[in-house]
């Protein structure tokens, strides 16, 4: 198998990405010279190319999904609402199984309340986006506390320039930028830590309905500050508390934001 | 003033709060937890190698995450809910152990599936390539336990050592060589023999 039988399982972390920088260095440097344990290194990437996560993987049955759904409502003793149905189907990209009541409420809400539901709308989608820039481990696209990295990185994503204070001294460190998609148009997102929580900035140009106060609410747990400046929009996300997020949007606005 | 303001949300609808409080509790678990069904369902179908069982399994595990969802710590919500799922499928393959879904007959069959598919050149056509997935697929799931479920998680579900760990209990260094020892079966399967590539 290999010559080196101690140096297997670094081979495997190796692979994965599971080392440290310097034992990566080691183990990359005896890959170099050593003919076996490069094989069993590339051996394994060749298992790996077989093994295609898409094809391989199975997708529930249909109507699984369903029988859960009313399994949690039996089990938590509460329906739904419409507006958490159509998030629901939103988020799993199953539109055509049994949305037909949410998308007649989605447009009868339409046609009756506009900009009031633009906003909560907006709200929605801002939240899921955090979520799901938690959950799928692509909380940042460009990586760095440097805020003179961060700024120009959007350049050619976007047509605006969104700030990009330094905030660290108001116990605001600086996580990185990622573009995300919100009312189907590219918006900056700016994520800043918080302790050991996150708070996701999401930037975009000031619509010509978009209400010019700002506001604060939680939703489904989490806090959401708005406001508007210099014709750009701000909505910050975050799991912290509603002062966290207050503290977070004066000393973002204090520092030029 | 400040006390009646404090006051009166209690006075309006002290249920209505509680129901609303459970209701942002579940849309919380709905966006959280559910995006991982079909991870949840394709980890459970390899585990108990059974679509029904898979099924029963995962259903059962869903309900029992929504009721324990106050001990999620906000750590990966897929190791998290991979745990339960697997409580569920061991549960129910001890229930009903069936001495004809052994794993040798899978075996040998798909070893010489896998030799045959394996030639290369031969994956030209789609019934080739649906071919060529049930024998991938048959491969995996004639590796034994605890093998098959470290190499499922890291290779098909994509779940770190630390993850692995969590959902299976065991240490990080036994992860470690469960996977080392799992992806060797697997390319003894499914790979040319070494002696032949270290030539080529």
């Amino acid at each position: 198998m290999t010559a080196h039988p101690d140096k297997l399982s670094l081979i495997h972390c190796l692979f994965d990405g599971e080392l440290d920088a310097a034992n990566a260095l080691a183990i990359e440097a005896h890959l170099r010279e050593c003919d076996d344990c490069r094989n069993e290194f590339e051996r394994i990437k060749s298992l790996r190319d077989l093994l295609d996560t898409d094809r391989l993987s199975e997708p529930a049955p249909e109507g699984l999904r369903d029988r859960i759904l009313a399994t949690l409502e039996a089990g938590a003793g509460v329906r739904p609402s419409p507006r958490s149905g159509i998030a629901a189907h939103v988020l799993n990209g199953r539109w055509a199984s049994g949305a037909l009541a949410g998308a007649l409420a989605a447009c009868l809400a339409l046609t009756l309340g506009m900009p009031q539901l633009t906003r909560t709308d907006t709200a929605d989608q801002l939240v899921q986006s955090h979520v799901r820039s938690l959950l799928a481990s692509h909380l940042v696209d460009i990586p760095t506390s440097d805020r003179h990295v961060v700024k120009p990185w959007f350049n050619g994503k976007i047509d605006f320039a969104p700030p990009v204070p330094d905030l660290r001294d108001a116990g605001f460190p600086l996580i990185g930028g990622r573009l995300d998609y919100v009312d189907d148009r590219p918006v900056a997102a700016i994520v800043y830590g918080r302790r050991r929580h996150y708070i996701n900035l999401f930037v975009r140009p000031a619509g010509g309905l978009s209400l010019s106060r700002g506001f604060a609410e939680r939703r489904d747990g989490y806090s959401l500050a708005r406001w508007t400046a210099g014709g750009l929009e701000f909505w910050a996300v975050s799991d912290v508390g509603a002062d966290d997020l207050e503290a977070f949007r004066q000393a973002y606005i204090a520092h030029g934001g | 003033m400040r006390g009646g303001r404090l006051f009166r949300p209690r006075l309006v609808s002290p249920s209505r709060d509680a129901a609303g409080r459970e209701a942002a509790q579940a849309e919380r678990f709905r966006l959280v937890m559910l995006p991982h069904l079909d991870a949840a369902y394709s980890f459970a179908r390899y585990l108990t190698r059974d679509s029904v069982a898979a099924e029963d399994a995962v259903q059962d595990a869903f309900l029992r995450a929504f009721r324990g969802f106050d001990g999620w710590r906000g750590d990966n919500p897929r190791a998290w809910l991979f745990a339960i799922v697997r409580h569920r499928c061991l549960d129910a393959m001890t229930a009903r152990r069936d001495p004809l879904r052994g794993a040798e007959p899978v075996e040998a069959i798909d070893r010489d599936s896998a030799v045959a598919a394996a030639e290369p050149g031969a994956l030209e056509d789609q019934a080739a390539r649906r071919s060529e997935i049930a024998m991938l697929r048959g491969a995996i799931e004639s590796l034994p336990e605890p093998f098959r479920e470290a190499l499922v998680l890291r290779e098909l579900e994509e779940l770190s050592y630390k993850d692995i760990a969590t959902v299976t209990g065991a240490p990080i260094g036994t992860v470690m060589s469960r996977l080392a020892r799992a992806r060797q079966m697997l390319a003894t399967l499914l790979l040319p023999p070494v002696s032949r590539k270290a030539q080529a």
